[in-house]
Order: structure tokens, then sequence, then C-alpha cells
């Protein structure tokens, strides 16, 4: 369980983050929803430890996250930001070890090389795990860097937009991965989507960010409604139930 | 297989530098030296060989180091300024200590180095616009003002001469006596290979390696000490040799890659041949003359990178 208690984020004279508060269920998918420079990704950023915030409590299995050591915090909680990664030469498999790293330094242990293959395998990378990463194509690219994350094998898991790149296939790909992950392995995970629909496909509940705050927080169903998506996203969408999951339409 | 190959080459190359110099010692006559070429082997030919690998492969890890803390694979000591601080920590060392020894300017060109190298690192985070060509012209801009500054320092007290000493790097000062803070550039290597896993990482960007519970900025201070120690033993005693640090680990990793842990040891071996072979260039082309290694390294060096920058610009 993660608990975020009153943070407030300023850059300059300019709110990020105006006094949040949510709790995010353990064994549990999140999706943060909510327009561009909303504060998403930086609320995301603060409970990873990327960012300070200005005041405000975060707790981690009820422990203040800033009093964790950087390797403990490491093994429990993974973030992956948006894709802009820097064009490194190490190979799929290289890269996907370092994943490894907070728990074995780099002396990679047997369960270590054990992880490191489950996740290739999850992500379907084993063909490719001898090729360069700066020679993959940008959804290769994302996987692999998905994978590494999961090698970390951390209870916690932040994912700052990481349909970016994908093709549909991969995206409904790895949003059953994640499913699988939370429904079978009781990991935690929080994801930024920009697309509603997957949030309303896949995950359990719901953030929705408008203005630097969580204006509403819920189980999906409860918050997949044509008032509230009015409010956040400030267009009209047709809600249509598909044997018991919700589809937004909002292409006119 | 390579290593092998590359260590084989070193211990030949090595091998053969003992035997090149004004004063003619054949290796056919290695069994019946008289005592004159084995002082001349002892007090020259060794040091200068031993300050030629320690340089070649220190310079070439510095260019790797910082490359992986400035994501960017342009950077090196040459390209940052920290080669134009170290000049300037010696020449300041001269102006307020005059008669000063060796200690005295080693640590005060590693305090500005290392101070020059923070302050660079610090501009070029502000920069938004990250392309590859243009974080390395900041640092040249940055090198050449700190150059002028220190020509501007020594033509006031009459040390442009001695600047001028360190501006083109030269072996052939180097003798028994003179060359032995070189030494500390070894545990500098063995301490790199030791921190090539959190260098690699360092290198997959501040996020990433936070988010493996490095704490980045940690080993990247670590590694601008160690940049910082190396580049002012070699500037001290051999002078400034450009494109060292730049073209070696480039060329590694374009061809092995990225991970340091797999790939120091290879920039090691290949710095080191490299720097070996621009020796025995400079000592034999005019010979008896010499030409200062500096330049050597220069021209050859300079002709890689433009080599360099058309392939690698095609993956930006």
């Amino acid at each position: 369980m993660i608990q975020v208690k009153n943070v407030s984020k300023k850059y300059g004279e300019k709110n990020i983050l105006d006094n949040v508060s949510v709790t995010f269920p353990k064994g549990k998918i999140t999706c943060l929803v909510g327009g561009n420079g909303t504060g998403k990704s930086t609320l995301l950023s603060i409970i990873s430890r990327l960012v300070s915030r200005d005041q405000g409590e975060i707790n981690l299995v009820n422990q203040e996250i800033v009093n964790f050591k950087n390797r403990d915090f490491a093994k429990r909680l993974s973030i992956l930001k948006q894709a802009n990664h820097p064009n490194v030469r190490l190979t799929v498999k290289e890269l996907v070890a370092f994943g490894r790293f907070p728990h074995s330094q780099g002396r990679l242990t047997h369960q270590d090389q054990e992880k490191i293959q489950e996740s290739l395998v999850f992500m379907g990378l084993v063909d490719i795990q001898d090729q360069y990463i700066d020679e993959l194509s940008g959804g290769q690219k994302q996987r692999t860097f998905l994978a590494m994350v999961l090698a970390q094998d951390t209870d916690y898991i932040l994912l700052d937009e990481p349909l970016n790149n994908l093709d549909m296939k991969h995206s409904v790909e790895i949003m059953k991965i994640l499913r699988v992950l939370a429904d079978e392995y009781g990991k935690t995970i929080i994801i930024v989507v920009h697309d509603i629909n997957y949030a309303s496909s896949y995950a359990d509940y719901i953030a929705a960010v408008k203005d630097h705050k969580i204006i509403h927080f819920g189980p999906t169903d409860e918050i997949i409604r044509e008032d509230i998506m009015k409010e956040v996203f400030d267009i009209d969408m047709t809600i249509v139930d598909n044997c018991n999951n919700k589809v937004c339409i909002y292409f006119k | 297989m390579i290593r092998i190959l590359l260590v084989l080459m070193l211990l030949i190359l090595s091998f053969l530098s003992l035997f090149v110099g004004v004063k003619d010692i054949s290796i056919f006559d290695i069994h019946q030296l008289d005592k004159d070429e084995l002082l001349v082997i002892f007090v020259s030919r060794i040091p200068r060989m031993v300050a030629v690998l320690i340089a070649g492969v220190g310079m070439s890890i510095s260019g790797l180091i910082v490359q992986q803390i400035s994501l960017n694979k342009f950077v090196s000591p040459t390209t940052m300024g920290t080669l134009d601080a170290c000049k300037m920590g010696i020449l300041f060392s001269m102006i307020l200590f005059p008669g000063s020894g060796m200690i005295t300017k080693m640590v005060l060109s590693f305090v500005i180095a290392l101070a020059a190298s923070m302050l660079f690192l610090n501009i070029s985070s502000k920069i938004k616009m990250r392309s590859l060509i243009f974080i390395p012209l900041v640092g040249i801009v940055f090198g050449n003002i700190l150059s002028a500054i220190s020509t501007f320092f020594a033509y006031k007290y009459n040390l442009v001469q001695n600047m001028e000493g360190w501006l083109i790097g030269d072996f052939s000062a180097i003798i028994k006596g003179n060359y032995e803070v070189l030494y500390l550039g070894i545990p500098i290597v063995f301490m790199s290979y030791l921190y090539a896993n959190k260098f690699t990482i360092v290198g997959l960007g501040h996020e990433t390696a936070t988010s493996l519970g490095l704490n980045a900025k940690r080993v990247t201070y670590l590694g601008l000490g160690f940049v910082a120690i190396t580049s002012t033993v070699v500037v001290l005693t051999a002078g400034v040799i450009p494109f060292l640090g730049l073209i070696v680990p480039n060329i590694v990793s374009l061809i092995f890659g990225d991970n340091l842990k797999k790939t120091i040891g290879l920039t090691a071996l290949i710095g080191a041949i490299f720097l070996l072979i621009c020796d025995l260039i400079s000592r034999t082309l005019i010979a008896p003359y010499e030409i200062p290694i500096g330049l050597t390294v220069s021209i050859i060096g300079g002709i890689i990178f433009l080599v360099l920058i058309l392939k690698r610009a095609k993956h930006v």
C-alpha cells in the first residue's frame, strides 16, 4: 500500500501538485488518467524519490519513503519513466540483467539468472536477447526496459506511459502481462495511460487528475461515467457496455 | 581471443620501444649490453615506456568514464576543459608558490581540474539542447576560456614559455626520478574496474540509475575524481595528450558495446597500444630528433575522430 498525504510540489511559482492525498491499494492496478501537464508524471516521480516534494507525507508499507536506504527502496519499488532512453550499446540481455542490480550488486547468482530469463520470456525478447538496444525498434526497446523493471522484481511497479511507442498488439500484451503480475504475483502497479479505454479495460482503480489535484478516485466501474469523463477530459464521451467492460467512445 | 592478440601486440610494442632512440641499442645485443647501455635502458627507456603505458591506459579510461557520466560519446577530458584546468592549476602553483615541488602542483592542479569538471557537468545538464555535438562544443569553449585566463596570467608573470611546455604532450624529457607521480594512475585504473557496473548504470540516465538504487550523484563525483587525478598526473609529467580519451573509448564502444565490465580492459589495452604506436612514430620519423607525441596523436587521432563523427552521426 502506498499512502500519499497532502503532497504539494511547485516549480518556481507554478503549482504542479496541489495538496494531493490518495492511497494506492496493494496488489491492484491503478491507472492515473488526465490531460497533459496536470502533474501525473510528477506524482509518480515523487513517489519513486526521483523528484523531491515541497510538503506532505508518503508512506510505503507504513514507512516514510525518505527513510529507506537506496538499495532497500530499489528492491521494493521500481519506476520506468517516459521513453527517452539514451542510446547505449548494451545487448537486450545485458540491460535486463541490470534490473537485478539492487539484489546482487552486479554479481549475478543462479536465482538472478532465472529471473532474467523469466523476464525475457515474459516480454517475448528471447529471440533478440543478443542484439544491441540501439539497433531495436521503438517498441522492442520499450519492451526491453519493461523487462528490466520486471527483472528488478519489486512489489511496487510504477510505469509512466509505458504504452508510448507500442503498437496495439504490444500495448494489449503489456496490459495483460501487468494483469498477470497483479493477479498472480500480487504486485501493486501504478501506471499513467493516455487512452482511457486501456484504463477502463485493465485497471482495478482509476485516479483522475485535473488542475494538479486528484479529483476522483475509485474502482474503475465507478469512475467510468459520462459526467466524470466530461469533467476530467473536457470532451463528450459515449460509454458503451461491452460484456461487463465499459468502452468510452470519443471520436466524433 | 582478441584480448590475447592485443596483449601480445602490447608486449611486442613495449619491447620494441626499449630499443628505439638516439643511442643505438640493438635487440640482438640484449645478452651482452655494456654498462652505458644498461644505464640508458634503466634511466630513460624503461621509464619512458612505463610512462607511455600509464598515460595511454589512464587517458583512455578517463574518456570512457566521462562519456558514461555525461551520457555523451563526444565528451572527454579534452573536450570538457579538464586538461586546460590542469594546466591552469600548474600555472597558478608556479605563480602562488614559486619554487614549490611536484606535490603542490599536483594538488592545486587536481583541485582546479575537479572543480572545472563539476562546473562543466553542471552547465551541460542545464542545456536543453542535448545534441551529441553541442555539449562537447560547449566544453571546448569552456576549455578555451580557462586557457585564455591561464595565458593572461602567464603573460603577466612571464611564464608563457613554461606554459608552452605542457601545451603539447611530449615524453622525450621523461627519465627516472621525474615521472613517478604517474604511478598514481595505476590504482585509479583498478578502482575504475571495480566501479565498472556502476558507471554503466549511470550511463543509462539519472532516473534509471536512481530506480536501480544507485546514488548517481556519488558515482558521478567519484568518476570525476578519478578523471581529475589521472589527467593531473599525465599533464604534469607528459603534457596534454589530446583525442586519446575520445577516440579509444568510441572505437571500443562501436565494436564491443557499452558494458564497462566487458570493455574497460579492452579500452585500457587499445589505449596503451595506440599511444605506444604514436610514440614509436614520433621517435623514428625524423630521428635523431623527435616529433612531440601530442602532435602525432593529434594528426592520427584527428583523422580517426572525423571518421567516428560520420559513423556515429548515423545513430543520432
